[in-house]
């Protein structure tokens, strides 16, 4: 090899021996990973680049075929390709070279072109401009390796996608194109590649979700793709892609539910390896194993896609033969990829109420549920964590079970985590948890949270958790007897924290929900005290009675009436205490206004 | 889909029925405004519906090898349902769909497994070729392919150069003569078909009509070039549709070739490519004729003269039909057998084709207008008819030469027998039946098979095909002959 490369680097030697030398190092580079190791050991990379500022065309193309194999060996890294600026541009030049330049060249973009980096290096040299013309080439290989090369500069780069629609070649748009090679004739490469394309294109918003393209020709076409005719990697790759591309809209949602029977369709995406062999061949074994996972985690996917929004979706899933099983064992894989997705569509699923009063509580699926949560990484945990949020609202009866199996302490971890989402998910479920429930749990968690992450949570800058965190406050101070114990523990620090709240500067929001709290402090009945003694609360009570914000007057108008509420012992007292105020004179501004809301007060 | 034998989608709950009053869950429920489609797949015996051009997936229960009828029930007063059997473009993508089996049916047959031992398909394809020009007469073509392929042709080089000239004279409307050359080179052969010499005879006379044939030729003297309307190329290929042009070339091109073998005859200077493709040896033979054109533009000059001055008029295609027709040219030349040049001179013959250009031109006149012509073929005409009754007598009444007769001698009824109800018959393509008809005939006198198993094959393809349809299976419809020849 070094011998080969010495050659290849001479520039005395002939064109026809350097030739020579590069086709020979791209046979080696054909073989096992541990070739293509060792030649990236002998940094054959900058050598064959170094040989393409050759001026002798079939050495460049010898090059060019070597590098490409070697760039699509996984054992290479990608960033190899971008060590150096000037081999973009150069190679960018070359792509008017030949037809084989053209399609070495594409493959070896597609393939080193991982995340928004490499997609904005490749965009900025104008691969997009420089790429596009190759659509239409003559050659099938080309054709596909561009098309390869867009799918993956699109994918998920909304800067790219919103270019793409508007570039035309020879008189016709881009989408026109793909959607050409979506046509049923086509080899399946094609058509789930540009299906792909359209895929990015639409997330990105540059083609709408209603666009005929989408709806009757890429939603279609990706179904096909789940069909049991086709192999197991197009099987895969069809749903993932249809999952990303109907995400977010219902309307893609309903159409995908109903064609083709998909739903029932991906239920097969479970019965692989369909006959367990006998355990003989462990390479066969690890193989059928691999593909499993994939097809698993690929139908979960898509399952959670279809079931985010729609109710009646969601119940043609859980109807599908075995599914609750399904995703139940899903959640104790190996494999992280396929836990992942298992709980995705169980969080998908589990947005419908009737199903977490039905097929969840017959199935247990807390368990596994807490299980995946000890110890899971990030990503499942955030997922895990929302699913729990809606095991625990109020009317779920997985609430009990999953209390006693210590899921507050969890709970209350979870909000002390450095991920934002991880936070959120942990105080909304405790919110959840604490709507309506015992004394005892309410005790359970403030002392499982501790008043100082409460006021560290008060005051963390994402409003989302300070929402949360309010709206468990709200939750833990309903019902007089329990206002009054937790006002009588924890009074002095939660009126610190709503003063604090009520001064600072918060959107209407967390203001409205920071009255609410005051309002069900005063509901409470040695609790009013603490808001009668409190000059300062009570002057800001008296602002927002007339403030701008109808909302804000509203849940301030709660606050009085709960303090002056006549059956009470000594509501004349602060009736006249709030007389000197002059709140009075409020009330009778407010009961001339206009909404009746306030009027009814 | 509730009573027998008839199989539904229900738009109230979206489940299918199958002859039975309990349905299945089959799609999404649809109602007022919603396009509902129906698809039947003849191919594979599968149905499914779709929904605003969305498909729903197979349908079950579909019964295999039934006619279906569409039908929509109803069952609200007043309700309203548009039909649409494609006069409108449907909302599903059926075109699409249709690429798909189209495109499957054609990787099918692609793919269909041969079984190959050792070279046998080859040498059948190859067979398959040579026997097919063997059969047309494409005698040097077949010679070269023979060689390059190392196989042997059945049939000797003679017998089929004199099927190749018998076929050319009544492609060229000169039956008589081609009567004339079967009964010396075949004795018996068309008293033993009296069928076929009747046909020939027919032709005959309308050639008479047309003013091609020879016995009616040699009394016009006078502008001799318009007699001949052969269109295109004198090549035997018969035509099957779309497939003509490509058919025509090949039978342009190999009479070329023996023009090469005839040069080796004529001209020392091409003998030492004596069995180069077509392109090169016309080539080579019309290099020397660009030089003599602007010489001799007159057609009384030299033979070798004449060949250039009207093969440069010609495009490359039709400059190979000139050479071709030099064959009998070069057989005259040299071996001073003088069965060609009969009655008339060559430049006629040459002519011919050239001829054929001006083809457009209406000024045809009965017989090439000729009086004593016109008194030949009527009396020509009368020995048919009496030929005609002979055979009646001896064979019994046959419709077909009775219709045969009268649309012939019906020509005669009109002043201009080429605008006329009948007049097709004198369309030169009306010769190649019988030309067809007549090389089968001495091919199967030589103990030959009259059809060459290409044409076997072909229309075993199509019947085939047809025979399919005529059952009911649908994967006929995306395979198609025409498709595969081109």
């Amino acid at each position: 090899v070094c011998r080969l490369l010495y050659l290849l680097q001479q520039e005395t030697s002939s064109t026809e021996l350097r030739t020579e030398c590069a086709v020979v190092l791209g046979s080696l580079a054909m073989g096992t990973e541990n070739n293509v190791k060792s030649l990236l050991d002998c940094h054959i990379i900058p050598a064959l680049l170094q040989g393409l500022l050759s001026p002798d065309l079939k050495f460049i193309e010898a090059c060019l075929r070597c590098l490409r194999t070697i760039f699509i060996s996984p054992v290479t890294p990608e960033d190899l390709l971008y060590t150096d600026a000037t081999v973009i541009s150069h190679l960018m030049a070359l792509l008017s070279r030949s037809r084989y330049t053209q399609e070495y060249i594409c493959q070896i973009f597609s393939h080193c072109c991982k995340g928004p980096d490499h997609q904005t290096i490749l965009f900025n040299h104008g691969a997009v401009q420089n790429i596009a013309h190759l659509l239409v080439s003559t050659s099938y290989k080309v054709r596909m390796q561009a098309l390869k090369c867009f799918s993956v500069l699109a994918f998920e780069n909304p800067q790219v996608s919103m270019t793409l629609v508007n570039v035309s070649v020879d008189g016709e748009l881009l989408p026109q194109i793909f959607v050409k090679m979506l046509q049923r004739d086509k080899p399946i490469e094609m058509q789930l590649t540009s299906a792909k394309c359209l895929t990015s294109m639409c997330r990105a918003g540059a083609i709408r979700t209603d666009d005929p393209c989408i709806v009757l020709k890429t939603l279609p076409c990706l179904v096909r793709m789940c069909s049991k005719d086709r192999l197991l990697e197009e099987r895969v790759e069809g749903a993932e892609t249809l999952a990303y591309l109907i995400e977010t809209d219902v309307e893609l949602q309903r159409m995908a539910s109903i064609t083709d029977h998909l739903i029932v369709m991906l239920a097969d995406y479970f019965k692989y390896p369909s006959s367990v062999s006998a355990i003989t061949d462990i390479k066969r074994l690890d193989h059928d194993l691999k593909h499993a996972h994939e097809l698993r985690q690929a139908a979960f996917k898509l399952y959670a896609s279809l079931g985010a929004n729609d109710e009646d979706i969601r119940k043609k899933i859980i109807e599908t033969e075995n599914m609750m099983d399904r995703i139940v064992n899903g959640l104790s894989e190996s494999s992280i990829k396929v836990r992942l997705a298992a709980v995705r569509c169980l969080h998908s699923l589990s947005r419908s109420v009737q199903q977490l009063r039905t097929s969840f509580q017959d199935h247990a699926v807390w368990k596994p549920l807490m299980k995946v949560l000890q110890n899971a990484p990030n990503e499942i945990l955030v997922v895990a964590s929302s699913t729990l949020c809606n095991l625990l609202l109020e009317f779920s009866p997985s609430k009990e079970p999953i209390l006693e199996s210590g899921a507050i302490e969890l709970l209350c971890s979870l909000t002390q985590s450095e991920n934002l989402a991880l936070r959120v998910n942990g105080i909304w479920a405790l919110m959840n948890m604490a709507f309506q429930a015992e004394q005892k749990i309410k005790s359970d968690i403030l002392r499982g949270l501790s008043t100082e992450q409460l006021f560290q949570l008060l005051s963390d800058s994402d409003v989302n958790v300070l929402m949360k965190t309010l709206g468990l406050l709200r939750n833990l101070l309903s019902t007089r007897p329990h206002i009054d114990h937790i006002m009588s523990t924890h009074g002095k620090q939660i009126m610190q924290a709503v003063t604090l709240i009520l001064e600072g500067e918060h959107n209407i929001e967390v203001k409205e929900q920071t009255l609410c709290i005051l309002a069900n402090i005063a509901d409470g009945t040695t609790a009013k005290e603490l808001i009668m003694t409190n000059d300062d609360i009570l002057q800001k009570i008296k602002y927002y009675m007339s403030h701008s914000n109808a909302k804000l007057q509203l849940a301030a108008m709660f606050c009085i009436s709960n303090l002056i509420w006549n059956e009470e012992e000594g509501s004349q007292e602060r009736q006249d205490k709030l007389r000197d105020m002059g709140v009075v004179d409020i009330l009778h501004k407010l009961s001339q206004s206009s909404d009746p809301n306030l009027c009814d007060k | 889909g509730w009573d027998k034998h008839s199989y539904g989608y229900h738009g109230d709950d979206g489940h299918s029925f199958c002859s039975s009053g309990t349905g299945q869950p089959y799609g999404p429920t649809f109602t007022t405004g919603d396009v509902i489609g129906c698809c039947v797949n003849l191919i594979n015996n599968t149905c499914f519906y779709t929904k605003n051009g969305h498909s729903l997936g197979k349908f079950v229960c579909l019964p295999s090898q039934s006619n279906l009828y569409p039908t929509v029930g109803l069952q609200t007063p007043g309700e309203i349902v548009d039909a649409n059997f494609g006069q409108q473009p449907f909302v599903f993508d059926i075109e699409d769909y249709m690429r798909e089996w189209r495109a499957k049916i054609q990787s099918t047959i692609k793919r269909f497994p041969i079984g190959d031992r050792l070279g046998e398909w080859q040498a059948m394809l190859q067979n398959m070729v040579s026997s097919y020009l063997v059969h047309h007469g494409y005698c040097s073509t077949a010679t070269a392919f023979a060689r390059v392929t190392d196989t042997t042709i059945q049939e000797e080089q003679t017998s089929i150069k004199n099927r190749q000239r018998i076929q050319k004279l009544v492609l060229a409307g000169r039956v008589g003569e081609a009567i004339e050359a079967t009964q010396q080179l075949y004795p018996g052969l068309l008293e033993h078909n009296p069928n076929l010499l009747f046909m020939l005879k027919c032709r005959q006379f309308v050639e008479m009509v047309n003013g091609t044939d020879s016995e009616v030729r040699c009394f016009s003297a006078r502008s001799p070039r318009s007699q001949d309307s052969y269109p295109g190329s004198p090549s035997l290929s018969p035509r099957h549709g779309s497939s003509n042009s490509h058919l025509h070339s090949t039978g342009a091109d190999s009479p070329t070739c023996s023009n090469g073998v005839m040069s080796t005859k004529s001209k020392q200077s091409h003998s030492k490519y004596p069995t180069l493709s077509s392109s090169s040896s016309s080539s080579s033979s019309s290099s020397p004729s660009s030089v003599n054109y602007s010489e001799s533009n007159s057609t009384d000059s030299t033979k070798s003269q004449q060949h250039s001055s009207t093969s440069n008029q010609e495009t490359s295609d039709s400059e190979m039909e000139m050479e071709a027709e030099h064959y009998p040219n070069g057989v005259l030349e040299n071996s001073s057998t003088r069965i060609m040049n009969g009655t008339y001179k060559h430049e006629e013959i040459l002519q011919t084709d050239e001829s054929s250009m001006e083809d457009s031109c209406p000024q045809r006149q009965l017989c090439g207008g000729n009086h004593a012509a016109t008194e030949r073929m009527i009396q020509f005409g009368r020995e048919l008819q009496i030929l005609s009754e002979q055979l009646c007598r001896e064979y019994g009444k046959n419709t077909m030469h009775k219709k045969m007769l009268q649309d012939a001698f019906s020509l005669l009824a009109y002043s201009d027998p080429w605008n006329c109800p009948v007049g097709q018959q004198l369309d030169p393509i009306q010769r190649e039946p019988v030309c067809a008809a007549l090389n089968s005939a001495i091919l199967e006198s030589q103990n030959l098979p009259k059809q060459p198993p290409l044409m076997l094959a072909l229309g075993q393809a199509s019947e085939c095909l047809r025979l399919m349809a005529r059952v009911g299976l649908g994967s006929c419809s995306f395979a198609r002959v025409d498709d595969y020849l081109h």
